[in-house]
């Protein structure tokens, strides 16, 4: 059976279909999912998050211990920030992206995938041998509430009187909400502005019904995990489990910027990556298959989805459809694929086999969409 | 919303109204509508198409995902609506009205839930 949320009385009073989502029964939609996809790009979503894994690494070697864990270089990131980044297996394969905040000098909190927030904790707790800090998995007792969408700003800041203007994106500070000490980030996954509150369980109904109350008055709607993948998907972000997996290292997935080679000393992956980076950069035709991410766009209303086969122009299969929908905010049909570097550039014209009929599609700039300045 | 009482029903979560003389009417029920989550694409059979029953004769797309539709009788098609082709949503908003997919001229016996059955099939899961 799946572990309910801390929020699980509060969704199904709300009437809330729900999904297993490893392991965890989530809320999918409260009603149409169009609706609150379109709430979050034009006042604000409330969502729970509570399924997401939270790991607190504690001492004077946390910083020295991730650095060695994972392919960012955390020592150099200020208390008080956060980095998007990922932990690779030996072979340099990508095992999760994560956000990590730097709560203090010696405090760290790793923000992991629900569906792997046990092997990421395993993986800390295997790494951190030897130096010193403490590994505490804390995924049970968190939650964790998004607020997301123009409106998100006021809404927070009546709740928790937090000076906003200085809390910049990827950035913490600790705060309280109903009376409850929580960890605030300015951070998500949507594509618009939008916060994070990070809370002990127990207090997670509190917050809920104070965000709730003031949310009224700005448009704000609970809403669900379907809507949570049309508006990363349109933000152009990728997805544990499509467009990242093991199989994949950073430098495949176009996201080798985070993987910080200058940083001193070893760390796992670190050999594997570098040969693999040198192998890429060095490609003969024919020895190394470059692929990239890349977005798709199409017409009508059939959208390429996960898995579909993406053709060249003569019908030769050439890559992989990772995620796709057909937009809410756009209208047309979007994807992101892996395709080889020689047809990556905006404007290529490719297809999609979508259960048979061939689909044109062009190749674009990801993200689809950009929240206005 | 419960299932009408007047309508047959099919495994694959369809509706089938018989009741203007030969020709069935044929939609998703609101258990289906709910499930797929909004239908933002219908592909619909062709007037004229010869339809046999079980066999897909469709697609009806969610945000989240494609299933097929299957033709629920034996027949012809004599009518689809094109309304629910421009706005897929209204399947959602009216899965046993406005939200008909198309109508089929039956040939021979049906063989269909009656909404009893329905039921009991919709609350094992």
């Amino acid at each position: 059976m799946s572990n309910p949320s801390p929020l699980h009385a509060v969704h199904e009073a709300l009437g809330a279909s729900f999904t297993d989502f490893a392991g965890w029964a989530m809320p999918l939609r409260y009603g149409s999912e169009l609706a609150e996809h379109k709430a979050v790009r034009e006042a604000s979503g409330l969502f729970d998050l509570s399924h997401m894994g939270e790991i607190e690494l504690t001492g004077p070697e946390a910083a020295r211990a991730l650095d060695y864990a994972l392919v960012g270089y955390l020592s150099k990131v200020k208390p008080g920030r956060a980095r998007y980044t990922m932990i690779c297996d030996a072979d340099g394969g990508v095992l999760d992206d994560l956000v990590v905040y730097r709560l203090a000098t010696d405090h760290y909190m790793v923000v992991a995938n629900a569906s792997n927030a046990a092997v990421v904790a395993e993986a800390l707790r295997e790494r951190s041998t030897g130096f010193a800090v403490e590994v505490n998995d804390r995924s049970a007792t968190c939650a964790l509430i998004a607020v997301q969408g123009p409106t998100s700003a006021e809404i927070v800041r009546k709740v928790t009187g937090a000076d906003l203007d200085k809390l910049s994106y990827y950035a913490s500070v600790p705060a309280t909400a109903a009376g409850h000490d929580v960890l605030l980030a300015r951070t998500g996954y949507t594509g618009e502005d939008g916060f994070e509150l990070y809370s002990e369980a127990e207090h997670a109904q509190d917050i809920w019904a104070a965000i709730t109350e003031i949310g009224q008055d700005h448009g704000l709607v609970p809403a669900g995990l379907a809507c949570r993948d049309t508006l990363r998907l349109e933000a152009g972000m990728p997805l544990y489990g499509n467009e990242l997996g093991p199989e994949f290292t950073p430098f495949d997935a176009g996201l080798g910027r985070v993987v910080k080679f200058e940083k001193p000393g070893d760390f796992v992956g670190r050999e594997a990556l570098e040969r693999r980076k040198a192998a890429i950069d060095n490609a003969v035709v024919g020895s190394v298959v470059k692929t990239v991410r890349v977005g798709l766009t199409g017409t009508g209303r059939r959208a390429p989805r996960h898995g579909y086969p993406v053709l060249d122009g003569d019908g030769n299969p050439v890559g992989t459809v990772t995620s796709g929908a057909l937009s809410p905010t756009l209208g047309h049909p979007i994807a992101m694929a892996y395709v080889p570097t020689a047809l990556s550039e905006p404007g290529t014209a490719l297809a999609v086999d979508i259960r048979g009929t061939t689909t044109p599609v062009e190749v674009v700039e990801l993200p689809f969409y950009q929240r206005p300045a | 919303m419960s299932n009408p009482e007047n309508l047959g029903y099919t495994e694959e979560h369809e509706w089938v109204d018989l009741g203007d003389a030969g020709t069935a009417t044929v939609g998703i029920t609101v258990y289906a509508a709910e499930a797929l989550g909004d239908v933002v694409f219908v592909q619909l059979p062709e007037v004229g198409e010869k339809l046999a029953a079980g066999e897909t004769c469709g697609e009806i797309e969610s945000t989240k995902s494609v299933s097929d539709l299957y033709a629920p009788v034996n027949g012809e098609v004599v009518a689809v609506n094109e309304a629910v082709v421009a706005d897929p949503g209204v399947v959602n908003s009216d899965p046993f009205g406005e939200g008909w997919l198309f109508k089929v001229a039956v040939d021979g016996d049906t063989d269909l839930l009656d909404a009893d059955a329905y039921n009991a099939l919709t609350k094992e899961d």
